[in-house]
C-alpha cells in the first residue's frame, strides 16, 4: 500500500505518459474581465484516462474545466483538441467529440427525460436529418444503460436530484463523444447518490472507453474513482499524478490548509483523507 | 426511396419518426393536431367576421367569394371592404404570436414579450410623435411625412436595436434582456405621456386610438406589405426552431451541444423584433397577444417550449375573434386591443388553474 507514502507529487505525470493526448491546455491564462483566475497552466488529458481535478473553493478548477470545454476563451495560451486549436474548430465539430455536463444544469420545465436525452443528438442532426435511425438507437441505448428507460416519459423537473443527474449523464452518453467533462456532478447529492453517479461515470470510462475529466470536491471519492488527480491552488496546478502520489499530508496542508492523516481506504485501497484540523 | 413511418422502439410516446432516404423528422402528433384544428377555427372565425356587418353575408358565400367564385356586389364588399381588415388582424396576430414564442423561449421567461420588453411602446413613441408633432415643428413634419405606420415601424426597430445593444454582454442573457426591456418600456411610456400632454385634443384622441391597437379602416395598403414581411420572417422563425430547442437550455449546455450561441441569439432576437415591428406598424400595439398566446399554445401542445406555428395561429384566432366581438357584440366599436386582453387573460388564468404546470416556461 503506497497510500501513506510521502514521496513528493510529480509534475510529469506517469499515468499520462502512454496514450495519445486528446485534450491539452497550453500556457492557459483564464480571466473573468480583469480578474485573472488561472495563470499559465499546462495540462494534458490522454486517451482513455480518468482525471479528477481537485482543489479548494475558488482555486479555478471549474474555470479550467470550462476552458477545456471551450465555454471560456483563454486570454492567453490555448486549448488543443486532438492537436487542433479548439477556439478555431467549429463548435458543432467539437460537440461531436467533446461532451460536457455543467454544474447544476437547468432543464426547461416540462421537458421529459426522453426529450432531454434526445437533445444530446443535436450535434449529429441537421435540417434534413432530424431523427435518424441512429439517433433513435443511441438514445434508447443511453436510456437503458443509465437505467432511465422506466422514467423516460417523466418531466426532468419532477425527478429527484440523483435521477436528474443520471438523466443528464444519459444525455451526455447519447451525444456519443469520446471525451466527457463533468463539473461537480455530485453537488447536492447525498452520499449514496454521489456513489451512484460516480459508479456510472466510472462505467462510462471502463466499459465505454470514454476519456473523462471531472471536477470533484470530495477527495476520498476522487481518489477512489479517478486514475489521476490534478490538484490546483490559486489558479496554479500544484500536483498531478496517481491518487497515492498526489494525496499526501504535505499537499493537504499546502493546498487545503488542512492537517490530515492519510490512511488506506479499507475497501478500495486508495488513499483516504482523515481530517484533523484546519491550519492557520 | 420509400418513406417509412415508425413508432420509436422505446421511447417518446405520441410521436412518430418519418424517414425518406437519409432525411428524417420526428413528428409530434399534438404539435401537428393543434395547429390544424386552430387553422380550421381561424378560417371559420375569419369567414364569420367577414360575413358580419350592415350587409350580412352567409359563411358559405364568404368562403366562395374568397376563393374567387363570388358575384358583383358581394365581391366588392368581401374583397375590398371587409377582407383587408380581417386579414390585417389575422397577420398581426400571427406575427405577435410567433414573436412572443421567440422572446419567451429565448429569455427562458414567460414574462418576456414585445410589450414588456418595450418594443411596442417604442412603436407608440414613433406613431404618437408622427400624429402629434406633424403640425408643429420641422422634426414633426418629417415624421408626419413618413406616415404613422412607418414612424411606428421605425420606433419599434430603434427600440429593438437599443434593447439588443444594451442587453448584449458577450451574448445576451435572458434576465438582462427583460430588465433592459422594462427600463426601455418606462422611458417609452414617459415619452408617450409627454407627447400626449403637449398635444392638441384632436391629435391626442387619434393617438389614443392608435395606442390601444385598432383594425379600423384597414385596407390592402396595410395588408400587402405586412403579408410580404411575414412571408419572409415566419419561415425564418420556423427555421430557427431547431436552434431554439437547444437555446432553451442554459448557455453552457447549449454551447456544449454545438450551438453557435451568439449567432443564434442575435438571429432570434432580431427576428422577434422585426415581426413585432411589422405587426405594430400595421395595427398599433395590440397588447397581450404576444404575452398570453405562447403560454396558451404550450399548454395545448405540451412540450417544453412554446411551439412557433401553433402560437402564431392561436394569435391570429385571438385577434380576429377580438375584432369580431368588438365590431358586432358590443354597443360601441371598441379598439380591438382592449378585447384581446379581456379574452386572453381569463383563458390563460383558466389554463393556469386547471394545469399543474407552473407559470415558468
Amino acid at each position: 500500500m503506497t497510500s501513506t507514502s510521502t514521496e513528493p507529487a510529480v509534475r510529469h505525470d506517469p499515468v499520462a505518459a502512454p496514450g495519445r493526448v486528446r485534450l491539452a491546455a497550453e500556457h492557459v491564462r483564464l480571466a473573468y474581465d480583469e480578474r485573472v483566475v488561472v495563470h499559465d497552466l499546462d495540462l494534458e488529458l490522454t486517451d482513455g484516462s480518468f482525471t479528477a481535478i481537485v482543489g479548494p473553493n475558488g482555486c479555478g478548477k471549474s474555470t479550467l474545466l470550462r476552458a477545456l470545454g471551450r465555454l471560456l476563451r483563454p486570454s492567453g495560451g490555448q486549448v488543443l483538441l486532438d492537436g487542433r486549436a479548439i477556439a478555431r474548430t467549429p463548435t458543432r465539430e467539437v460537440a461531436r467529440v467533446l461532451g460536457l455536463l455543467p454544474q447544476s444544469p437547468i432543464a426547461p420545465e416540462g421537458l421529459t427525460v426522453a426529450d432531454l436525452v434526445a437533445r444530446g443528438r443535436h450535434p449529429h442532426q441537421s435540417w434534413l436529418r432530424q431523427w435518424s435511425r441512429d439517433d433513435e438507437t443511441v438514445v434508447a441505448e443511453a436510456l437503458e444503460w443509465t437505467d432511465m428507460a422506466g422514467l423516460a416519459e417523466r418531466p426532468v423537473d419532477e425527478l429527484s436530484g440523483g435521477q436528474r443527474q443520471r438523466a443528464w449523464i444519459s444525455m451526455a452518453l447519447a451525444q456519443g463523444t469520446d471525451l466527457l467533462l463533468l463539473d461537480e456532478p455530485t453537488t447536492y447529492l447525498d452520499l449514496a447518490h454521489q456513489i451512484d453517479v460516480l459508479e456510472l461515470v466510472g462505467r462510462l470510462h471502463a466499459e465505454r472507453g470514454r476519456t473523462v475529466a471531472v471536477v470533484l470536491h470530495d477527495l476520498n471519492l476522487a481518489a477512489r474513482y479517478a486514475q489521476r488527480l490534478v490538484a490546483m491552488k490559486d489558479g496554479v496546478l500544484v500536483a498531478s499524478g496517481t491518487p497515492a502520489q498526489v494525496l499526501t499530508e504535505e499537499l493537504l496542508a499546502d493546498v487545503f490548509d488542512l492537517e490530515a492523516r492519510i490512511v488506506p481506504d479499507p475497501v478500495a485501497g486508495t488513499p483516504m483523507v482523515v481530517p484533523v484540523r484546519r491550519l492557520r | 426511396m420509400t418513406a417509412t413511418l415508425e413508432r420509436p422502439v422505446s421511447g417518446p410516446r405520441g410521436r412518430t419518426a418519418i424517414r425518406l432516404g437519409s432525411a428524417s423528422v420526428l413528428l409530434r402528433w399534438r404539435h401537428l393536431l393543434v395547429p390544424l384544428v386552430t387553422l380550421v377555427v381561424l378560417v371559420l372565425v375569419s369567414a364569420v367576421s367577414i360575413g358580419r356587418g350592415d350587409f350580412p353575408i352567409a359563411i358559405p358565400d364568404v368562403l366562395r367569394t374568397l376563393v374567387g367564385l363570388g358575384e358583383g356586389p358581394q365581391n366588392f364588399i368581401v374583397l375590398q371592404l371587409r377582407a383587408p381588415r380581417v386579414i390585417v388582424g389575422l397577420l398581426v396576430g400571427l406575427a405577435l404570436g410567433v414573436a412572443g414564442a421567440l422572446f419567451q423561449t429565448f429569455a427562458r421567461n414567460p414574462l418576456a414579450s414585445p410589450d414588456t420588453l418595450g418594443i411596442t411602446i417604442g412603436a407608440s413613441v414613433g406613431a404618437v410623435a408622427a400624429l402629434v408633432l406633424s403640425g408643429g415643428s420641422s422634426v414633426g413634419a418629417v415624421l408626419g411625412g413618413f406616415g404613422v405606420p412607418l414612424a411606428a415601424l421605425c420606433g419599434a426597430l430603434v427600440t429593438g436595436v437599443l434593447l439588443f445593444v444594451l442587453a448584449w454582454r458577450a451574448g445576451v442573457d435572458g434576465y438582462r434582456l427583460v430588465l433592459v426591456g422594462i427600463a426601455l418600456w418606462s422611458v417609452g411610456s414617459a415619452l408617450v405621456d409627454w407627447l400626449l400632454t403637449n398635444a392638441q385634443v384632436y391629435d391626442a384622441a387619434a393617438a389614443y386610438v392608435w395606442i390601444t391597437g385598432s383594425l379600423n379602416a384597414r385596407t390592402w395598403d396595410q395588408a400587402v406589405p405586412l403579408a410580404i414581411a411575414l412571408a419572409v420572417l415566419v419561415p425564418l422563425a420556423l427555421a430557427a426552431g431547431r436552434a431554439l430547442s437547444v437555446l432553451q437550455f442554459g448557455d453552457d449546455t447549449a454551447r456544449g451541444l454545438g450551438l453557435r450561441l451568439a449567432g443564434a441569439q442575435t438571429a432570434v432576437v432580431l427576428l422577434a423584433v422585426a415581426l413585432t415591428a411589422a405587426a405594430v406598424s400595421a395595427a398599433g400595439p395590440i397588447t397581450f397577444v404576444a404575452l398570453v398566446v405562447p403560454q396558451v399554445a404550450v399548454r395545448l401542445t405540451g412540450g417544453s417550449r412554446p411551439p412557433l406555428l401553433a402560437s402564431g395561429l392561436i394569435g391570429a384566432v385571438l385577434v380576429v375573434s377580438a375584432d369580431l366581438v368588438t365590431r358586432t357584440a358590443l354597443p360601441e366599436a371598441l379598439p380591438v386591443g382592449i378585447l384581446t386582453a379581456v379574452i386572453g387573460a381569463p383563458y390563460l388564468l383558466w389554463l393556469l388553474v386547471r394545469g399543474r404546470r407552473r407559470s415558468t416556461l
